[in-house]
């Protein structure tokens, strides 16, 4: 067997590795405040007012976190759904697979920057 | 005695020169309450068949030798009691993931040349001669790579592993956390020789952290806990060579 080090899969992997992260620690907080506190009253739904909001969007910092909290669970799905697929059975496109997947990211990243950058 | 009891033992059998495919045979074997699977093939092949084959030899958990699939799990037949399994029947069958020579024993031709592969042993960039003494360790410096260094290679983590089950290339849970053993061993210069075969995409990357490799390991080595340090470690250097290209690689 001849082994050689495989140059761009710590770049996949460690988007991975990042969005699970940031996927497991603040989207909870994200659900808790949109999806419950709200619902629950323990929030002024005012307080999330489309004027609001759209105004806090204008902040680029807002900007920075939101591409953050959008961007790098992208990848952590992708890469898990790469592998997943694979392993159920999908071997033979082990090739086709992280082109899908990744590309797949890669646009919701365009997606992404494309609305608070530009539409925004 | 009086506290014999009978527990039915159905074993895989294959004998390439008869069968072409692999049969099953049953067995009744009279034990004690202190009898293990290993002692139950043993009395077996002394006293009903004595052409049941099988791999055995330290009895106590070090040799790695006697591993087998006991009712579909990877366990080293010396530790596992057959009590706990009466009044039930049991199954044995030889490692899954490899392929059979003849009955219980396995061909494991494929996890030596993996073991290979990753250099386990202390690799010097130049050794200092015998005169200035030995390389000097910390307990510390210890505590970093013992628990990776009690692999007996039984090859159980290889038969719980899925995906070695589906990609045979993988490099697989024991020669990597062995390889890893051996780059967190202060004494060890050989990180660089061992890359490209860790790293590898039938290394490390190959990996889906199922974990099964740390739940049947008998000497709770922790493979699955190499696998994600060395990720970590190789995508840290990698990004550091990224973003500091002139600094040391290492």
């Amino acid at each position: 067997m001849n082994y050689k080090e495989h140059k761009s899969e710590p770049f996949w992997w460690g988007m991975f590795s990042q969005g699970g992260v940031i996927a497991a620690l603040l989207i909870p907080i994200h659900i808790f405040l949109c999806g419950l506190a709200v619902p629950l009253g323990l929030i002024d739904p005012e307080l999330l007012s489309y004027e609001r909001i759209t105004a806090l969007l204008q902040n680029p910092l807002v900007k920075l976190y939101l591409c953050v909290l959008l961007i790098f669970p992208l990848y952590h799905a992708a890469h898990r759904i790469r592998f997943t697929l694979a392993e159920i059975g999908l071997h033979s496109l082990a090739k086709v697979l992280p082109v899908l997947c990744y590309g797949g990211a890669l646009a919701g990243t365009a997606v992404v920057l494309y609305i608070l950058w530009v539409l925004l | 005695m009086s506290d014999l009891r009978t527990i039915k033992i159905t074993v895989l059998r294959y004998r390439p020169e008869e069968e072409d495919e692999p049969t099953e045979q049953t067995y009744e074997v009279e034990f004690r309450d202190d009898w293990v699977v290993l002692d139950a093939l043993n009395h077996i092949k002394d006293h009903i068949d004595g052409t049941l084959s099988f791999r055995w030899s330290c009895r106590m958990g070090v040799c790695g030798s006697c591993g087998m699939m006991v009712n579909g799990e990877p366990k080293l037949t010396c530790a596992a009691m057959l009590r706990d399994y009466y009044p039930n029947e049991m199954h044995v069958e030889p490692l899954v993931n490899f392929p059979i020579v003849r009955d219980l024993v396995t061909d494991m031709t494929d996890f030596m040349d993996k073991l290979k592969a990753v250099k386990p042993w202390i690799i010097r960039e130049e050794e200092k001669p015998v005169s200035e003494g030995e390389y000097l360790q910390t307990p510390d410096q210890l505590k970093d790579y013992k628990q990776f260094s009690q692999c007996i290679n039984c090859m159980l983590c290889y038969a719980a592993c899925p995906v070695y089950g589906l990609e045979h290339d993988f490099v697989g849970p024991a020669a990597i956390a062995l390889g890893h053993r051996y780059n967190l061993d202060s004494r060890d210069e050989g990180n660089q020789q061992r890359q490209h075969v860790i790293a590898s995409k039938e290394g490390i990357w190959e990996c889906t952290y199922v974990g099964e490799c740390s739940v049947v390991c008998p000497k709770h080595v922790d493979p699955a806990e190499a696998i994600q340090q060395t990720k970590v470690a190789t995508t840290t250097n990698r990004l550091k060579s990224l973003v500091m290209p002139w600094g040391n690689k290492k």
